[in-house]
């Protein structure tokens, strides 16, 4: 009966993430717009867009592999597993125990390979701009997603998310400094993972300003909509961990009853708008850098990072 | 509750750690006078929790010294010159970016060392503290001596004094007459130098201490 | 057990003159091809069955064969115990999957009697090493092992390249060899007795242990590939025939880590503090120096010889965390580390010659290795393209495949070093764990890199538009291989119990037993503080990409139209407006190259009116070379000049340096106590 209503749970949480990740973009979408005094587009409008890319017919380039074809499935696959690893409104998912935070980078870092093969396959020189920048930003942004990973993990004593969760929830924690570099690092890298500005505009057109939108530049119809899709759900997954790992209240236990599930359900609804809200201010009020002086912002990403783990290591109180 | 101050107490003097990184970081001479005052504000809000976790009033107003003087008045001067000397480029680094911040980290892994293991018996707040300080200080003598713009370099001096004032408030007891003299010498330090900048500047048009030496006479 | 080795081997062997022989015979050279890979196959078969069985069994009495050659009073000690079981089975795997290999891909070899009488009696020497109990055989067989290997790097003499690159490999060889010597020597103490029994028991002074330790860090170092000892490997590598390729980057390497572990684990006893200081910070620089090198670099086998010395770090990375754990007598935690150490041994001797062997089969079927001339080879050759993808999926360390797993023990052992004590450990970890998750990530972007533009995309020249898909042979061997790495991936509880005895022998702990725990994941040290499940992650995947593309086609939309790719507005792109390997690298060149290559891009633009072309020069040196080897050859040269002058000596001084010399030993006996 407990097995039946674990999988139960497994199973809502992978519908949940599904089918907040496009309501999540278009509330960040439409912050932006009003933030910019436009009207911008409706709350539901990234679900329309879904709906009518799959009904579309797919035009693949002529000399498109098969790998071309099968990426977008893998990479919707790989993003949709790690986004529903990370605890929600309650930690201790039935399959939480089968990755733990070091595996769900993995897992992301194999749909980000597929990605930039995709980018590479129809041998324009679009996609090579696309995947070589992302591979470059990737080379800075996964080393201090580890770090960071790392000096966490040396606090809560585990690299399981959910017992991580479970302890950054309870009284023992403290207020770090690791734990503060850790969090000004990890937002650095999700912005950079996501494609957000200032590391990619995720709106543009304009090849010399695109990394993640110049390698998905020539997928169309039930592709693109799937890699859409899977950069929703990135997006959610990364509000989700700085909301589980740095603002835990709410979330619920394994043990708990229907009043604490409802408050975890809200509790992360709240978190989820207050970290779209942040990322369309934050948007709004920067400046895309320059692709050239990205090394350098990652790159203090990094720095935080590793002085966050060295000093974890130098002393059991930092 | 303790635990929490000593945890807040620890923060703040970490975040200094963290502005100073902020400091070398960048590369713009007005974005580095904004984070100046951030870091001399951070100082500030450091010295005034542990007037409140030690018990010490006299500190209070030590921070005031530090508010008023370094984050306001201080920053204020600076623009001033900035503006007067016509100085809004850039800031020419000797060593890069990236090179420059991890020399940082491997200064403040030398100072964790020292201070921890040289301190082995101490309150553990106070060691962490210093050992804090102590970073704040020697990022600060990085920054003068990867700096070429003379402005840049007084921020790094600037910023050293920080340090020092962190550590004399974390080692529990400093008097406050010590403060005071310490603050005025460097308030007069500063005058001088400001007075001196305008003289080089009128006397050759350029703050650049790299130029600067061509006049000498000598080669390097 | 070891006698049936020893009988194996002693196969191997004679199967030289046999090649010999029948390569000479007219016509013969298919022939002779067949016969000896299809022997080599069998016998190595036999042999790694003989080593799995050794290392299930693990009795404490491993039996000692010894052999009337070598020295008269030492003769030949031979021993099978689970360290040796283990690389035995690494070796023997990797020889059968070459000889597969070799089957298809010797037939394109144009002398082959230059390849074939070296190459088994290659397989025995490393045979050998692995198997030799006392220091004699282990240097006889260390350097019967680099004479062979070097003969079949300059098998293809015609080119000036091969022939340098046999050298530096003949000098760095030589090098590591007389290190050892020494080292061996160090161990065997003033008594001189050689078999490794007794140097296990004798207590060398805290000196003399750490002489050793340097002595035999530099020599299998420079065996393995270990920064700044590397310069050979990426000139040798690439120069022999690619199956030898494979052998010397997957297992070759790997012997050389055997007798690292041997000398400094087995022999030396318990480490000293700081021993785990030079071998992390070495490996760390490895690591990234070797990705780094490999990202600059247009030649897909030279790329895949610096991704070698990349994973040879990476291995070393956890064998000094394995000795810093072992000197502070955690002993669970040693055993993390190794078996994260061997585990990687093993995994990357799998998807290493799976790679080589990819790159033999390009290099068979479009003539060149240069990745600037390939591309579109997926079209024209499928089933290489998905093996390589695999083994390339598989070396940058990710999900679900084995290369993520190594690399996870050993985040996981990283995670449990605060517990060491020494200041030094304490700064060192966080920092080789920082340049081991950028070795990883550089890794993946070196991976795209190489089977992106080398498969994907359009063809950049006719060579590569008419290449053919690889032979039976060759495709199987791939195949096998790509398919241990799966297994290895989803299945990791399996190997991490099958290396339980080998860690027992060496640090005296184990991991916990993996095969109870339920669902077959892995628990490196308690169940609260992480587990993986490789064969759930992949059973997801599959699961959910399959109903998922279900869905779309039966609830939305399967249809598909073929158009040409945007192209701008430009009509008819060239094929040389695609991204080629030096522009792909060019952000991460800009960023970490700058300092460390001294990278600089020279562009020369014609004037106008001219109508010569415009030239963009990658200009690029390697620093270690330049500061470190080129001096000592010049320093070479310089004395060998000064020197030159006893050349031409009267009779009278050759006689009177004779007689300073005689009266010089003279003298020494006199004094000597």
């Amino acid at each position: 009966m407990a097995v039946i209503r674990d999988f139960a749970l497994q199973g809502a949480q992978m519908l949940l993430v599904l089918l907040l990740s496009p309501l999540l973009t278009g509330f960040v979408r439409k912050l932006k717009a009003r933030l910019l005094r436009r009207q911008g587009p409706p709350l539901l409008q990234p679900y329309r867009d879904l709906i009518r890319l799959m009904r579309k017919e797919v035009v693949l380039a002529d000399n498109a592999s098969w790998l071309f074809r099968v990426i977008p499935y893998f990479v919707f696959a790989a993003t949709w597993i790690a986004a529903s690893l990370v605890p929600t409104f309650r930690s201790g998912l039935l399959f939480s125990w089968s990755a733990d935070l070091i595996a769900i980078i993995a897992v992301l870092a194999s749909a980000r390979f597929a990605l930039a093969l995709a980018g590479l396959d129809v041998g324009t020189s679009f996609g090579g701009i696309g995947s070589s920048r992302e591979v470059m930003i990737a080379s800075l942004a996964e080393p201090a997603m580890l770090m960071i990973v790392f000096a966490v993990a040396l606090i809560a004593g585990s690299t399981q998310l959910s017992t991580m969760a479970a302890f950054m929830n309870s009284p023992e924690v403290g207020l770090r400094v690791s734990l503060g570099l850790a969090l000004i690092a990890l937002v650095i890298v999700a912005i950079a993972e996501n494609a957000r500005i200032p590391v990619d505009n995720p709106a543009t057109h304009l090849e010399l300003t695109m990394v993640h939108e110049a390698m998905v530049l020539e997928y169309s119809g039930r592709h693109l909509a799937l890699i859409e899709l899977s950069a929703a759900l990135k997006l959610l997954l990364y509000i989700s961990l700085i909301a589980c790992l740095f603002a835990p209240w709410g979330l619920s236990s394994p043990a708990a009853g229907p009043w604490e599930f409802t408050v975890g359900a809200v509790a992360y609804v709240v978190k989820l708008a207050a970290g779209g809200a942040l990322l369309a201010v934050f948007e709004t009020v920067i400046a895309k850098m320059r692709v050239f002086r990205l090394p350098g912002f990652i790159g203090a990403a990094l720095m935080l990072a590793l002085l966050a783990t060295l000093l974890r290591f130098v002393s059991g109180s930092f | 509750m303790p635990a929490l101050v000593f945890d807040i107490a620890h923060l703040l003097a970490g975040s200094l750690v963290v502005m100073s990184f902020v400091q070398l970081y960048q590369d713009r001479l007005s974005a580095l006078i904004n984070v100046f005052a951030v870091h001399a504000l951070v100082l500030a809000l450091s010295v005034a929790w542990q007037a409140f976790a030690q018990g010490a009033p006299h500190l209070y107003i030590t921070a005031a010294i530090a508010l008023v003087f370094k984050a306001i008045i201080i920053p204020v001067a600076l623009r001033r010159i900035m503006v007067r000397l016509g100085i809004h480029r850039e800031i020419e680094v000797v060593v890069g970016v990236g090179p420059a911040m991890l020399l940082g980290i491997g200064l403040v892994a030398l100072a964790m060392v020292v201070m921890l293991r040289v301190t082995a018996e101490a309150d553990p707040l106070a060691r962490e503290d210093l050992a804090f300080a102590l970073s704040v200080v020697l990022l600060g003598l990085l920054m003068m001596v990867t700096r070429r713009n003379a402005v840049s370099q007084v921020i790094g001096f600037m910023s050293l004094e920080n340090g020092l004032v962190l550590a004399a408030t974390g080692a529990k007891g400093m008097p406050l007459v010590v403060e005071i003299s310490v603050a005025f010498s460097v308030l007069i330090a500063f005058i001088v130098i400001g007075i001196f900048l305008f003289r080089i500047r009128e006397r050759f048009d350029t703050v650049d201490m790299q130029a600067l030496d061509k006049f000498r006479g000598e080669r390097r | 057990m070891v006698a049936y080795a020893l009988c194996a081997v002693a196969a191997l062997l004679a199967l030289s003159p046999i090649a010999v022989a029948a390569s000479a015979a007219p016509r013969g050279a298919r022939a002779a091809t067949s016969l000896v890979y299809g022997a080599c196959l069998i016998i190595t078969l036999i042999l790694g069955a003989i080593a799995l069985f050794a290392l299930y069994r693990d009795s404490a009495t491993t039996s000692v064969v010894t052999l009337p050659l070598g020295l008269p009073w030492l003769g030949a000690h031979f021993r099978i115990d689970a360290l040796a079981a283990f690389f035995l089975v690494v070796v023997n795997l990797g020889g059968a999957a070459a000889s597969l290999f070799a089957l298809g891909y010797g037939r394109h070899e144009h002398s082959p009697q230059r390849v074939l009488p070296f190459y088994p009696a290659y397989l025995a020497a490393m045979n050998l090493v692995v198997m030799a109990d006392d220091a004699f055989s282990f240097l006889v067989s260390w350097e019967f092992m680099s004479l062979t290997s070097w003969a079949l790097v300059i098998a293809n003499h015609e080119l000036r390249e091969n022939m340098r690159a046999g050298f530096v490999y003949l000098m760095m060889a030589s090098f590591g060899t007389l290190m050892l010597l020494l080292a061996f020597g160090l161990l065997a103490g003033p008594g001189g007795n050689y078999t490794f029994d007794a140097i296990r028991t004798s207590q060398p002074a805290a000196i003399v242990a750490a002489l050793t330790f340097t002595l035999a860090l530099a020599g299998a170092g420079s065996k393995a590939g270990l920064v700044p000892l590397h310069a050979w490997l990426p000139l040798a590598h690439p120069a022999a025939p690619s199956h030898v390729s494979a052998l010397m980057s997957g297992v070759m390497t790997k012997v050389a880590v055997y007798g690292f572990l041997r000398i400094v684990f087995d022999l030396l006893g318990t480490p000293a503090w700081w021993w785990s200081i030079v071998v992390l910070a070495l490996g760390g620089i490895t690591a990234v120096m070797g990705v780094l090198y490999a990202l600059m670099q247009r030649d897909l086998k030279r790329v895949l010889a610096y991704s070698t010395i990349e994973n040879i770090g990476i291995i070393f990375v956890a064998l000094g965390l394995a000795l810093a754990f072992q000197s502070e007598g955690l002993a669970a935690a040693a055993a993390l580390s190794l078996t994260a150490g061997l585990f990687h041994v093993f995994n990357h001797s799998l998807f290493k010659s799976l790679l080589f062997f990819g790159a033999g089969s390009v290099l068979n079927a479009t003539g060149t290795r240069d990745m600037e001339h390939l591309g579109g080879l997926i079209h024209r050759m499928p089933r290489t393209a998905v093996v390589f993808l695999a083994g390339s999926v598989a070396i940058s360390a990710l999900p679900p495949l084995n290369g993520f797993v190594s690399e996870w023990l050993i985040f996981q052992a990283i995670l449990l070093s605060p517990q060491l004590p020494s200041w030094g450990l304490k700064l060192t970890v966080p920092a080789v764990g920082a340049l081991l998750a950028l070795s990883a990530a550089l890794a993946a972007a070196c991976f795209v890199r190489a089977f992106g533009i080398t498969f994907l995309g359009r063809p950049r020249t006719p060579a590569a538009s008419g290449a053919q898909e690889t032979d039976g042979h060759s495709l199987a061997a791939m195949v096998l291989l790509a398919t241990l790495c799966l297994i290895a991936g989803i299945l990791p509880g399996l190997f991490i119990d099958a290396l339980a005895p080998v860690v027992q022998l060496l640090v005296r702990g184990r991991m916990p037993v993996q095969t109870g725990v339920e669902w077959l994941s892995i628990v490196p040290i308690a169940e609260s503080r992480s587990s993986y499940n490789g064969l759930l992650l992949f059973s997801f995947m599959i699961v959910s990409g399959a109903t998922t593309a279900f869905a779309i086609h039966r609830l939305a939309s399967d249809k598909l139209r073929r158009g040409p790719a945007w192209g701008c507005g430009y009509p008819d792109a060239s094929v040389a407006m695609q991204y080629t390997a030096d522009s792909f690298a060019q952000p991460i060149r800009r960023v970490f190259g700058t300092t460390l290559f001294r990278a600089r891009e020279i562009g020369e633009m014609p004037r106008p009116g001219s109508t010569a072309p415009a030239r963009l020069t990658v200009q690029l040196r390697d620093l270690i070379w330049d500061y470190g080897y080129a001096p000592i050859a010049i320093g070479v040269d310089v004395v060998a000049d000064r020197l030159n002058y006893l050349q031409f000596l009267t009779i009278r001084s050759y006689l009177s340096l004779v007689f300073a010399a005689l009266v010089l030993l003279l003298l020494v006996l006199a004094i000597w106590p």
